[in-house]
């Protein structure tokens, strides 16, 4: 890619990177739209569209499978994108990379491969109260199933993993896995993902990250975070819906049995017995999202190409900005003040409900989300049981569209008195 | 900057979406059912006492939501009291139609006046997603009223 989006000390030129979003120059309601949750899914750059339609218009079959000139040509493209992904997380080995659905699957596959084929009953999986149900329920699936403890770490009021909780809950040894946000979904805290690592291996677990925000919002290197597994969704990270990413070291996915079962995850099939292929084609039973793994390599290719140090300045510009803004409105809570925080804002009006809240800001063109953002705990949590409306920033998100957003604020609390 | 949202959010709705009317607990109450919308974490729990001849006495509710399920709860239970069951199943369904097209075309049959109470939430049926919000409370009253349930649940899916 051109080096078009060089930083300046002006940060990035998000100009430029709108362009590459056609969906953004559009109005709504008659307003410019101002597209704020791009937590829950980001928009895509015409990168990633093109890279998609080149696949299929030029160079699409079956991987792993057809003896053949096309098939070679997708084969190739879909373990290119493995490649990619793995130079992405700083990953020593592709293989260690798997092709899922989303983040969920992701998790559903560690929790059913690890927790019921290595974790034992009367061991412990140890979560936050800041995780997205995600990084909830396949927990008390497993607990339910195979009576495994579930512990559950307590949040700060800053909004923070409460790391003496943490290790307190570590400290009998019987925690054989701890899964926690990278950065949540909810708060926008960053969490301090090498120090719970640590943690965790000293008290004998391993450790899985939901870094299904963070990978969007920071350089992750699972490395030198110390992580055992680390998961994302491509869809928030520009790339296309339907493919997501599990990385695991190598030592573990080899001690893991299959999630699902079929082809391609197989070596040799008798109706006797069937053995294992190794890892990651192990666990990527069935045709495999060839077309989304091409997309999301060139979300890995845009986003790279920008560079994390850029999109990061941009970021805590628009961050500061927000935190300053907002605090100006009256009336309104934000919740959490972490000291490491990316681009994710929820909040309440004193006045307005989230759902009427979401419907004013809408006929002003903005789109946040109102609810509870799949973490129904956090928000008990923080007495906010009704919800909060969450604005997320992304690449193409400027300082006017969180001018606009203060506005309508403020605006909205006066129409509800 | 919102004065094409007066027709949803109407004075009445405001209002009733402030102080809602009958919001308490109904002690002695014959029929109980709690909604939910599991979509936004609005849950609403009503209360109704019907008499022997089948007349709702009394309505009230309480529980948590925004604006427009609010102030629908509170013109429900205001609008039922003193109905006949099946009357309050027939308003539910006219009030449903309202809600989603806007309009109630034989509303003037029976209940006009009822209906006409009920016309400030009209303005809903723009709003797709916020239809379920103005509904839910009529789904709770016909989870309340409805013969044999064990445990009274309406949601708004
Ligand atoms: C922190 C976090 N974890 C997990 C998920 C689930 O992602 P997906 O729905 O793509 O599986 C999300 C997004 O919804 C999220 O924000």
């Amino acid at each position: 890619m051109d080096g078009h989006f060089a930083a300046s000390d002006a940060g990035l030129d998000v100009a430029r990177i709108r362009e590459d979003f056609p969906i953004l120059a559009q109005t709504v309601r008659g307003k410019p739209l101002v597209f704020l949750d791009s937590a829950a899914s980001a928009q895509k750059p015409r990168q990633v569209v093109s890279a998609m339609v080149r696949c299929m218009e030029t160079a699409y079959a079956n991987v792993h499978r057809g003896p053949y000139y096309l098939s070679e040509q997708a084969t190739d493209a879909y373990e290119a994108a493995r490649a990619a992904v793995a130079r992405f997380l700083g990953a020593g080995d592709a293989r260690e990379v798997v092709f899922t659905r989303n983040a969920t699957e992701s998790i559903n596959l560690v929790a059913h491969s690890y927790g019921r084929g290595v974790l034992r009953p009367g061991q412990a999986v140890l979560v936050s109260e800041m995780e997205h149900h995600a990084n909830i329920v396949p927990w008390q699936m497993l607990r339910d199933e195979r009576g495994v403890e579930l512990r559950v770490c307590r949040v700060t009021e800053a909004g923070e993993i409460d790391l003496e909780d943490l290790s307190a809950k570590l400290a009998d040894g019987k925690v054989g896995l701890v899964a926690v946000t990278h950065m949540s979904n909810v708060l926008g805290t960053v969490t301090p993902a090498e120090r719970i690592a640590a943690l965790a291996h000293e008290a004998g677990a391993k450790v899985l990250f939901d870094g299904s925000q963070a990978a969007v919002h920071r350089r992750v290197d699972v490395q030198a975070i110390g992580a055992d597994f680390y998961v994302f969704t491509g869809h928030k990270l520009y790339g296309p819906t339907g493919i997501g990413v599990l990385w695991a070291r190598a030592e573990l996915l080899d001690r893991m049995p299959p999630f699902l079962g079929g082809g391609e995850m197989i070596s040799s099939v008798t109706f006797e017995r069937s053995e294992w292929a190794p890892a990651p084609a192990k666990f990527e039973a069935g045709t495999p999202p060839i077309v989304e793994a091409v997309g999301l390599r060139a979300a890995v290719d845009y986003v790279s190409a920008i560079g994390m140090p850029a999109a990061e300045a941009h970021e805590r510009r628009l961050v500061d900005h927000a935190m300053r803004r907002l605090s100006d409105v009256e009336g309104l809570t934000v919740l959490g003040r972490a000291q490491d925080r990316g681009g994710v804002f929820s909040f309440a009006l004193d006045n307005a409900h989230p759902h009427d809240l979401s419907t004013l800001l809408d006929r002003a063109g903005i789109a946040v989300r109102a609810g509870r953002h799949c973490a129904e705990p956090l928000h008990a949590r923080f007495g906010l049981e009704g919800g909060t409306c969450r604005a997320s920033f992304g690449l193409y998100t400027t300082v006017d569209e969180v001018d606009t957003l203060a506005e309508a604020l403020a605006k909205a609390r006066e129409f509800f008195n | 900057m919102f004065d094409d949202l007066r027709d949803l959010y109407q004075e009445v709705i405001l209002d009733h979406g402030r102080k809602p009317r009958n919001f308490r607990r109904l002690e002695g109450a014959n029929r109980v059912a709690r909604g939910d919308n599991p979509l936004c974490g609005d849950r609403m729990e009503l209360f109704v006492n019907v008499t022997p001849e089948g007349r709702i006495a009394e309505a009230a509710f309480q529980g948590r939501g925004c604006a427009i399920s609010m102030a629908s709860a509170s013109l429900m239970t205001e609008t039922v009291q003193g109905k006949t069951q099946a009357e309050a199943t027939e308003l539910a369904g006219k009030f449903r139609e309202l809600a989603m097209s806007g309009v109630c075309p034989d509303c003037g049959a029976s209940l006009a006046d009822e209906m006409e109470r009920l016309q400030p939430l009209a303005g809903v049926h723009e709003f797709p997603s916020r239809v379920k919000c103005a509904t839910l409370a009529w789904h709770t009253l016909n989870a309340a009223l409805a013969d044999g349930a064990e445990e009274r649940k309406a949601t708004s899916e």
